[in-house]
């Protein structure tokens, strides 16, 4: 089942990739990316985790993926974690509660809808946090450098 | 003096082609000061908002704006605009030369074609709905529904000019093949068939960037890329919600 989902997000992120216009030869790398953070994320939530945290720790791992082949290839980081982000983002979480609200289920759509701005917030934080740790240790090693 | 006014409009359209094809509102303040560095300006001011930008080479100089209309995601423009900016900064690069290149750019047509991108959204759709647990039966509407959607919005946005109607249109096509679909026997789940083409149109980017400029302090930006992603999944449901009143 897991290699289900890992072709499929694989196939899903790549294809995004191509929509957002990323260069020719990211494309599977795009993938590769977006594969990792789904596989993260749904084992996590297969192993009970709520799908809050699993999405903070699946985008800070996106992320870092996304620097350290930003790092090698010299491109801007976004190039690699645009399309990997893409399959946490809560699209069916937002349309769960567009649908409740129609029906008029207000307090269901609240609450999905809710929870459909956490898990934006965590992938938010998730990119920030890699960030914060990125410059951390860029700052360590300066300081080391400068000891020298 | 001349060499001052092409430094500005070389840091101004640097920061247009970034912010217009998606970089982050952050970093776009960061190539523009960096570029004039380069050149020895230490005291560059910028201010950058989704619909516009401010830059100021140095206090007591005068400010110059150029206004952001249209707004897409352009990874591969983003890259070389990136790739004119560490060249500058290398030294590599006049500013003359990095205009040229910049133009160059700015006009360059998109690498990918029309039908190549419509190919992308058809199968993204059906792997999304995969991804939500859907099933296989409902991999083939999905790639249907989503591709036909993506042609609607990419056809409408030129028709209408106003991307929400078109974005409104594109998920009315996309719940009425859905449903229809469903209720010829094609599927098994209506509710993932949708999700999954749906999901080309979300605005899943732009609501996780509007968190990001927010928690960078760029209230400004965050608010309007609120806004704006607000509007769109509004547009999506409001078509949606249409066609579930219909069926």
């Amino acid at each position: 089942m897991l290699i289900e989902y890992a072709i499929a997000s694989f196939f899903a992120s790549a294809a995004f990739g191509i929509i957002y216009q990323a260069p020719r030869n990211t494309i599977i790398k795009c993938g590769l990316v977006g594969m990792i953070g789904w596989v993260i994320y749904i084992s996590l939530v297969w192993g009970e985790v709520d799908s809050v945290p699993a999405t903070l720790i699946a985008s800070f791992v996106i992320a870092m993926v996304s620097q350290m082949l930003a790092r090698i290839y010299k491109t801007p980081m976004i190039i690699f974690s645009v399309p990997g982000i893409i399959p946490l983002v809560p699209g069916s979480l937002a349309y769960d509660s567009m649908r409740s609200f129609v029906q008029n289920d207000y307090s269901v759509a609240i609450s999905i809808a809710a929870k459909a701005f956490m898990i934006s917030g965590a992938i938010a934080f998730g990119l920030v946090f890699s960030e914060v740790l990125n410059q951390i240790i860029k700052k360590i090693r300066q300081t080391k450098a400068q000891l020298r | 003096m001349e060499d001052t006014e092409d430094l500005i409009e070389l840091c101004l359209l640097m920061g247009k082609i970034m912010q217009q094809n998606g970089a982050e509102t952050y970093r776009v303040e960061d190539t523009m000061t960096r570029i004039a560095q380069s050149f020895g300006r230490d005291e560059s001011q910028s201010y950058v908002t989704p619909t516009g930008i401010m830059f100021t080479i140095s206090p007591g100089a005068h400010a110059k704006l150029v206004r952001v209309s249209a707004r897409e995601t352009n990874l591969e423009k983003v890259n070389l605009a990136n790739n004119v900016s560490r060249k500058i900064a290398s030294g590599e690069m006049s500013t003359q030369v990095a205009y040229k290149e910049l133009r160059k750019i700015e006009t360059s047509p998109t690498d990918y074609s029309m039908r190549m991108q419509i190919i992308a959204a058809t199968l993204a759709s059906g792997f999304f709905t995969i991804m939500f647990q859907g099933s296989w039966y409902d991999f083939l509407p999905a790639c249907l529904a989503g591709g036909l959607g993506f042609i609607a919005l990419i056809n409408f946005i030129r028709l209408f000019e106003i991307k929400f109607v078109a974005e409104f249109v594109a998920s009315l096509l996309i719940g009425f093949t859905a449903f229809s679909l469903f209720s010829f026997g094609i599927g098994k789940e209506v509710d993932k068939i949708v999700v999954g083409s749906i999901m080309p149109l979300v605005p899943g980017l732009l609501i996780t960037n509007a968190v990001r400029d927010l928690m960078a302090g760029h209230l400004i930006s965050g608010l309007a890329k609120g806004a704006e992603a607000f509007l769109t999944a509004f547009a999506i449901g409001a078509g949606i919600a249409v066609m579930f009143a219909l069926f």
